[in-house]
């Protein structure tokens, strides 16, 4: 049997498939599918420090080969989440990752802060999200404000540190450079890439929020090409997600950089998917002679 | 047991009721035993990145069977009117609260327009002749599901916006005589918004299933957002996992 465990910053997964945030919820309506511990991890719904509403419908809208949201962060604080969520997420026998959003660096640091003081395996840091007016993506964009909330962050932070990065940027490599050398212990990317679509017969944008982030199965070669040109240019270990839909994707990714992958749109058609992805990948892996997932990790021979 | 899953269905029928509308019967053992009226299932469409949510309009648990009448609105309701008898469509049933048919002895209006008449249907059932729709459609050729209420003795009462068949008129037009306990309602928001004020003069309490552009179907992503009336003032809530029923006193209706 090949080793699927994998270790990201010192946090061992019992396997590379970890929920992306936000497609997920915190978990509790997908063990209706499969026991959580199917998975090597959980990322949580992206937290505020307080209860968001979130952005008014419609809120999502299909494209070809993917689809937008501007689901906007809502989401019931960081405390609830600690007092309601986490004990029983605790227990379901999987990594369990913390992702924090914020409209300020001191929202961000108060939240690292307070969960530093609670059994989440790791802090992943959302610095990339298109749909909320402040904070979020704006940190994202640039090399100096993603080193420097990252930085702040970090000296409040006690737990593995992952950052997340966005892909509306026109230096990726700079970017994870940035967040590396500000002490991210790991990197996650991408997060949605920003887009629209208008119905034509109001000749209004579906989404009242006008735009949204794109995911699913159109960012996978995107994603792929970021995780490949980042992995060039920093030693920590990058989390790859954008639109893996089969293992084959997911070995895609792995072999582009990635030491694990996070899924997300394609449990909405199918949540099964991670369950048949951790089937494809053993059975890759033995027909192929490696011994381990992690033996993948980079091995693209790039021409 | 699961309160909802995925399955592969042998689809048993599938025909066109009236142009652009569908009736597919599909075989689902599972979800059919545990199903209730105003459920939905999120239908697979393959090459598809999101389902299609689709009200459930007839329960049949000893058959085993399901059956949805739909609109075809854009590519992924087209894919699915292809379907045929023998075909596999992949289900994730059964969703959403569904009504809560309560004391069967009452009388029911069923309160439907266009393609939310179908989900009244199993609620009508076990009210039979206590129940009377009032539904309205665009016109005589869009007309559905009228014999299926009066097969069950409903009372029936047809409206089209044109006025080619039955009053020229609105649903609510045609509720002035009928005397009601509890109203259920389904179709588009300004006419459920215009039940749910003639129950509200009444005093009867009325539910309301509505609709919203749907990813997950299960609560998880939160995109199928719906603004509720809550102790502490609006919030969004869900249309998948708090719904697709409202009490209608709950849903804020928009400007």
């Amino acid at each position: 049997m090949a080793e699927l465990e994998v270790q990201i910053a010192g946090v061992s997964f019992k396997n590379p498939l970890i929920a992306a945030s936000g497609t997920f919820g915190f978990g509790h309506e997908f063990q209706a599918f499969y026991p959580l511990s199917t998975l090597g991890g959980i990322s949580c719904k992206g937290l505020t420090l307080e209860e968001r509403p979130g952005n008014p419908p419609p809120r999502i809208a299909e494209t070809p080969g993917g689809m937008l949201n501007s689901v906007g962060l809502q989401n019931p604080g960081v405390e609830h989440f600690i007092r309601e969520d986490l004990p029983w997420l605790k227990r379901q026998g999987t990594g369990v990752i913390a992702n924090i959003a914020g409209n300020t660096p001191e929202d961000y640091c108060a939240m690292a802060e307070r969960l530093s003081e609670e059994p989440v395996d790791m802090i992943e840091l959302n610095i990339s999200c298109p749909n909320v007016k402040q904070g979020g993506a704006a940190f994202g964009t640039s090399c100096e404000s993603a080193a420097s909330i990252t930085s702040a962050v970090r000296r409040h932070c006690k737990k593995p540190l992952m950052v997340k990065l966005s892909p509306n940027v026109a230096d990726i490599g700079g970017i994870a450079a940035a967040v590396e050398d500000a002490g991210a212990d790991a990197i996650s990317m991408i997060n949605t890439l920003t887009g629209m679509r208008i119905d034509i017969r109001t000749r209004r944008p579906i989404l009242k929020n006008n735009t949204g982030g794109l995911s699913g199965p159109a960012l996978l070669p995107v994603a792929l090409r970021m995780v490949w040109q980042a992995s060039s240019r920093v030693k920590i270990p990058i989390v790859g997600l954008g639109g893996i839909s089969t293992w084959q994707d997911v070995v895609e990714m792995l072999l582009a950089g990635a030491s694990a992958v996070q899924i997300g749109t394609v449990l909405f058609s199918d949540p099964y998917a991670p369950v048949k992805m951790l089937k494809g990948l053993e059975t890759y892996l033995e027909e192929n002679h490696v011994g381990s997932a992690a033996e993948l990790t980079g091995r693209v021979r790039s021409w | 047991m699961k309160p909802y899953d995925t399955f592969d269905c042998a689809v048993l029928q599938n025909r066109e009721l009236a142009p652009g509308f569908f009736d597919l019967t599909v075989s689902c053992l599972q979800a059919a035993q545990t199903a209730r009226a105003g459920q939905f299932a999120q239908l697979m469409v393959p090459g598809k990145t999101l389902r299609r949510p689709i009200s459930i309009c007839e329960i049949d648990r000893n058959q085993g069977t399901l059956r949805f009448v739909f609109g075809v609105r854009g590519g992924g309701t087209l894919q699915l009117s292809r379907l045929k008898a023998g075909d596999q469509v992949n289900l994730l049933a059964p969703l959403g609260n569904g009504f809560n048919l309560g004391d069967t002895s009452r009388r029911v209006l069923l309160a439907g327009g266009g393609i939310g008449v179908p989900p009244l249907l199993e609620a009508a059932k076990p009210f039979g002749k206590r129940a009377v729709l009032t539904a309205g459609f665009r016109s005589r050729d869009a007309v559905i599901l009228k014999e299926d209420f009066e097969k069950l003795g409903c009372g029936v009462r047809i409206a089209t916006d044109d006025g080619s068949f039955g009053h020229h008129g609105l649903v609510t037009d045609l509720v002035e005589d009928i005397p009601f306990d509890v109203v259920f309602a389904c179709g588009p928001k300004p006419m459920l918004r215009a039940v749910a004020a003639l129950a509200h003069r009444r005093g009867v309490p009325c539910f309301v299933s509505m609709e919203e552009r749907m990813a997950c179907g299960i609560g998880a992503c939160l995109g199928c957002a719906i603004q509720l009336q809550g102790e502490n003032g609006p919030y969004y809530g869900h249309v998948c996992k708090d719904g697709p029923v409202f009490p209608a006193e709950t849903i804020v209706w928009e400007e």
